[in-house]
C-alpha cells in the first residue's frame, strides 16, 4: 500500500543513484588507497629518506695512530656504525691508511673509484691496484691509469687523543660524493 | 574407465575448461611451422617451469640472511642429500633460459614475426627478457659469496652514476648505507616474488596472443605483410594449409623440450653446481669478482670503454636498445618477412652476436686485468739474466721487485695489461725506454716517484737487453751523432 511511492523515483533515477553510489566507492577505495600509500612509500624509502639527512655516517675509530707507521699504508677494518641483526661479516668494511707524517693521514675507501671492486696496495710499486677492469692509482690516492676517471675515495679523518677516527657509514660510489673530499692531483711525474 | 569419464565430467560441468582447451589445442597452424625452428618459445617456457620448480625446492633450506645465506648454501652442497644437484640444476636452468630466450628473439626477429599484428606480442617478450635478465642478476645475489657482494658493488656504483637521483637510487636497491642484510633480503623478494609473479602475468599474456593471433607463418620471400590483407591472408592459409597444432606441431615442442631439460640435468650432474665462492666478507680483498656468463659481455665493455665515454655509455645505450626493441614493431610492422630479403636485418644480428660474443670470451681471459699475484717473490726467468753485467741483473730484480710483471709478461709469464716486454728493446730507444718508466703514459702508471735515478737506470739496462739475439736493439740514430759530437768537442778541448 505505502510501498508506492518509494517505488514512484523513475528507473533513470535508481540507476544514477547506483552510478552515484559507485563512484563514492571509488573515491572512498581511493582515499583509502591514499591513506596506506603514505606509510607504504615511506617504509619503501626509508633507507633513501635517512641516507638524504646523512644519517647514516658517524666517527669510527680505526685505532692507535702508533699502529699506522710514518710513509706507510695499512689496511684497516672497522665496523659499520650502521648495523641489522641479519648483516653478518657483511658489515665489516675495508679501508687503507696512509700515515704521510705525524698527523696527517690518507684513508682511502678500499672501493675502486671505476665500479667499487676493492683495490689492493702494492708497496713495492707503490700502486693500489684493482683486480676487476685494472685500475690503478699512486701512493697519494691519485689516478694512474685504467678506467677510474677519479682518483681513490677518501674518508674525512681527525685524530683524538691518539686515536686515529674516520667519517664513514655509507659505500662510496663514483656518483655519491658523501666520503669523497676532492682528490684531483696532478699525476706525480 | 568409466568413472574416470564421469569424475572428469563432473569438474567440467563446474569448471567448463575443457571446450576452450580443446579448441586450444586443436587449433589449425600453418602446416610448415611445425618446424624445429618453432620449438624455442616453448622450450624457454619449459625451463621457465623448471627454474620454478627447482627454486621453490631451494627455498626450502636456502636462508635469505646475510649472516647465514652463505651457510645455507654450503649445507645444501655438501649436508643435504642432492641439495647440490637442485641448485646445480637451478644453476644451468638460468643458463640455459637466457640462451634460449635470446634464441628464441633472433629467431622470432629472422623470421618477422613481430609485425602486424604481433607487435604486442613482441613487445611483451622484450620485458620477457628484461625480466629473465633481472632474474639472472638477481639469483647471482642470492648465491651470496664474494662475487655477489662486489657484483652489487659494481651495480651500485653504475647506478649512482644516473644524474641527480643516482645516490637514491642506490639506496634504494642497497636498502641501507651498505650492501648489507637489507640488500639481499630485496634482492631475495625481487627473485622469488615480485619478477616471478610479473613473469607468470607476462608468459600467460604472451602465449595467449600466440593462441588468438596464430602462430607466425614461414616467411616466404616476396609475401609481403599488408595491414588491410594479411589477417584474411592467414586465415585463408591455416584453411588451405593448416594443421591442428595438437599434435601435428606439438610433437617436436615436446621433443625438444625433453632434451633441453636433459642436456640440463647433464650439465648439473657432469659440472655440478656454481659456487658459492669465499664468505661476503668486505675485509677479504683478495679476490678477483666476475660476473655469471650472461653478464661477462658487459664486464669486457667496462674495461674497453675509453673512461670518458664510459658513463654516457652506461646510462644512454641501455634506454636506448631498450627503447629500440618496443619500437621495432612500429618501424617495421610492415613488409618482408623473411631474412633472405632483409639484409640489414640479418647482418645486425650478426653483428650483435659477434660482438656479445667476442666481448664474452675476452673476459674470461681478463687481459686487462693486472695479474695480482705475480709476486715480487717469483724468479726472474733464468735466460733473461744469462751472460749479463750487473747492472743489467740489477735492474732484472727492480723489475720483479716493482711488480713490473702485474701487467707485463716476460716468456709468457705475467699479465697482458700492458705490452709484452719479450722484445721491447727493439720497439723503444733508451730514451723513450726512460721516459716511459718515469712519466707512464699510454694507460701506464708514471713510476717517476717510485724508482732512484739508480733503480731507473738498472732498469732500463736491463729493458735494453729484451731483444732477439738476431735484432739489435733500437737506437736513435742522431743520439750517437750527437754524443759523438760531444766527444770531440770535449776532446779538441784544451
Amino acid at each position: 500500500m505505502s510501498t508506492k511511492p518509494v517505488m514512484a523515483p523513475s528507473t533513470e533515477a535508481t540507476i544514477s543513484r547506483r552510478g552515484f553510489f559507485m563512484k563514492l566507492g571509488i573515491l572512498f577505495n581511493g582515499i583509502a588507497a591514499m591513506v596506506l600509500a603514505v606509510p607504504l612509500a615511506r617504509f619503501l624509502f626509508s633507507s633513501v629518506t635517512r641516507g638524504r639527512e646523512n644519517g647514516y655516517l658517524s666517527w669510527v675509530p680505526l685505532g692507535n695512530v702508533s699502529n699506522f707507521p710514518e710513509g706507510e699504508t695499512r689496511m684497516a677494518t672497522f665496523r659499520n656504525p650502521f648495523v641489522m641483526p641479519t648483516d653478518g661479516k657483511t658489515v665489516d668494511t675495508a679501508c687503507w691508511v696512509r700515515r704521510v707524517a705525524d698527523d696527517r693521514f690518507q684513508v682511502f675507501a678500499i672501493n675502486c673509484a671505476h665500479l667499487g671492486c676493492p683495490v689492493r696496495w702494492f708497496p713495492q710499486s707503490g700502486l693500489f691496484m684493482c683486480p676487476c677492469h685494472g685500475g690503478a692509482y699512486y701512493r697519494d690516492g691519485s689516478r694512474a691509469s685504467g678506467p677510474p676517471e677519479r682518483g681513490l675515495f677518501e674518508y674525512p679523518y681527525k685524530v683524538e687523543n691518539g686515536v686515529l677516527t674516520i667519517d664513514a657509514g655509507q659505500l662510496p660510489t663514483p656518483g655519491d660524493p658523501v666520503a669523497s673530499l676532492p682528490s684531483e692531483k696532478s699525476p706525480c711525474a | 574407465m568409466r568413472l574416470i569419464t564421469k569424475i572428469g565430467e563432473w569438474f567440467d560441468h563446474r569448471l567448463q575448461l575443457a571446450a576452450p582447451i580443446r579448441e586450444a589445442a586443436g587449433h589449425p597452424v600453418p602446416r610448415n611451422t611445425a618446424s624445429w625452428f618453432y620449438v624455442f618459445g616453448s622450450a624457454a617456457l619449459t625451463v621457465f617451469l623448471l627454474q620454478l620448480v627447482t627454486g621453490i625446492l631451494l627455498a626450502l633450506i636456502y636462508v635469505p640472511s646475510a649472516g647465514e645465506a652463505w651457510n645455507s648454501l654450503q649445507a645444501l652442497n655438501h649436508q643435504i642429500a642432492l641439495g647440490w644437484f637442485i641448485r646445480a640444476v637451478h644453476g644451468w636452468g638460468s643458463n640455459f633460459m637466457v640462451a634460449i630466450v635470446l634464441i628464441h628473439m633472433v629467431q622470432v626477429f629472422l623470421f618477422g614475426a613481430h609485425k602486424y599484428p604481433r607487435e604486442l606480442t613482441w613487445i611483451i617478450g622484450v620485458f620477457l627478457l628484461l625480466m629473465t635478465l633481472g632474474m639472472a642478476f638477481s639469483g647471482q645475489v642470492l648465491r651470496f659469496d664474494q662475487d655477489a657482494y662486489w657484483g652489487l658493488g659494481i651495480g651500485a656504483s653504475i647506478a649512482s652514476r644516473v644524474p641527480i637521483i643516482g645516490p637514491f637510487v642506490v639506496k634504494l636497491m642497497l636498502g641501507g648505507p651498505i650492501i648489507a642484510g637489507a640488500t639481499l633480503s630485496r634482492f631475495f623478494a625481487l627473485h622469488v616474488f615480485v619478477i616471478p609473479g610479473l613473469l607468470i602475468g607476462f608468459v600467460g599474456l604472451h602465449v595467449l596472443m600466440v593462441l588468438k593471433l596464430g602462430i607466425n607463418e614461414w616467411p616466404m620471400p616476396g609475401r609481403i605483410v599488408k595491414r588491410a590483407t594479411y589477417e584474411a591472408e592467414y586465415h585463408a592459409l591455416t584453411k588451405k594449409d593448416g594443421a591442428p597444432f595438437v599434435p601435428y606441431a606439438i610433437w617436436k615442442d615436446m621433443f625438444f623440450a625433453a632434451f633441453i631439460i636433459l642436456a640440463i640435468a647433464a650439465c648439473a650432474y657432469c659440472f655440478g653446481p656454481f659456487g658459492p665462492t669465499g664468505q661476503p666478507d668486505p675485509t677479504i680483498i683478495q679476490t678477483a669478482p666476475k660476473p655469471d656468463y650472461f653478464f661477462l659481455w658487459l664486464y669486457a665493455l667496462l674495461s674497453l670503454l675509453p673512461p670518458s665515454l664510459e658513463t654516457p655509455f652506461l646510462l644512454i645505450c641501455p634506454p636506448l636498445v631498450i627503447l629500440g626493441l618496443l619500437l621495432l614493431p612500429f618501424l617495421s610492422g610492415e613488409g618482408e618477412k623473411s631474412w633472405k630479403r632483409r639484409p640489414i636485418a640479418f647482418v645486425t644480428v650478426l653483428m650483435i652476436a659477434i660482438t656479445l660474443g667476442t666481448f664474452t670470451r675476452m673476459a674470461q681471459f681478463t687481459p686487462w686485468s693486472p695479474h695480482m699475484n705475480a709476486w715480487s717473490g717469483d724468479p726472474v726467468p733464468e735466460r733473461y739474466i744469462h751472460g749479463t753485467t750487473a747492472l743489467e741483473r740489477q735492474g732484472a730484480l727492480v723489475f720483479q721487485v716493482k711488480q713490473c710483471r702485474n701487467c707485463h709478461s716476460l716468456g709468457n709469464t705475467g699479465g697482458q695489461r700492458g705490452p709484452a716486454l719479450d722484445t721491447v728493446a727493439v720497439r723503444l730507444t733508451q730514451d723513450q725506454l726512460i721516459r716511459q718508466v718515469i712519466q707512464g703514459g699510454g694507460n701506464m702508471p708514471a713510476y717517476g716517484n717510485n724508482l732512484s735515478p739508480a733503480e731507473t737506470t738498472a732498469l732500463v739496462a736491463f729493458l735494453e737487453t729484451l731483444h732477439p739475439a738476431t735484432q739489435s736493439p733500437a737506437r736513435d740514430a742522431a743520439r750517437g751523432i750527437v754524443l759523438s759530437e760531444g766527444k770531440l768537442r770535449s776532446s779538441t778541448q784544451p
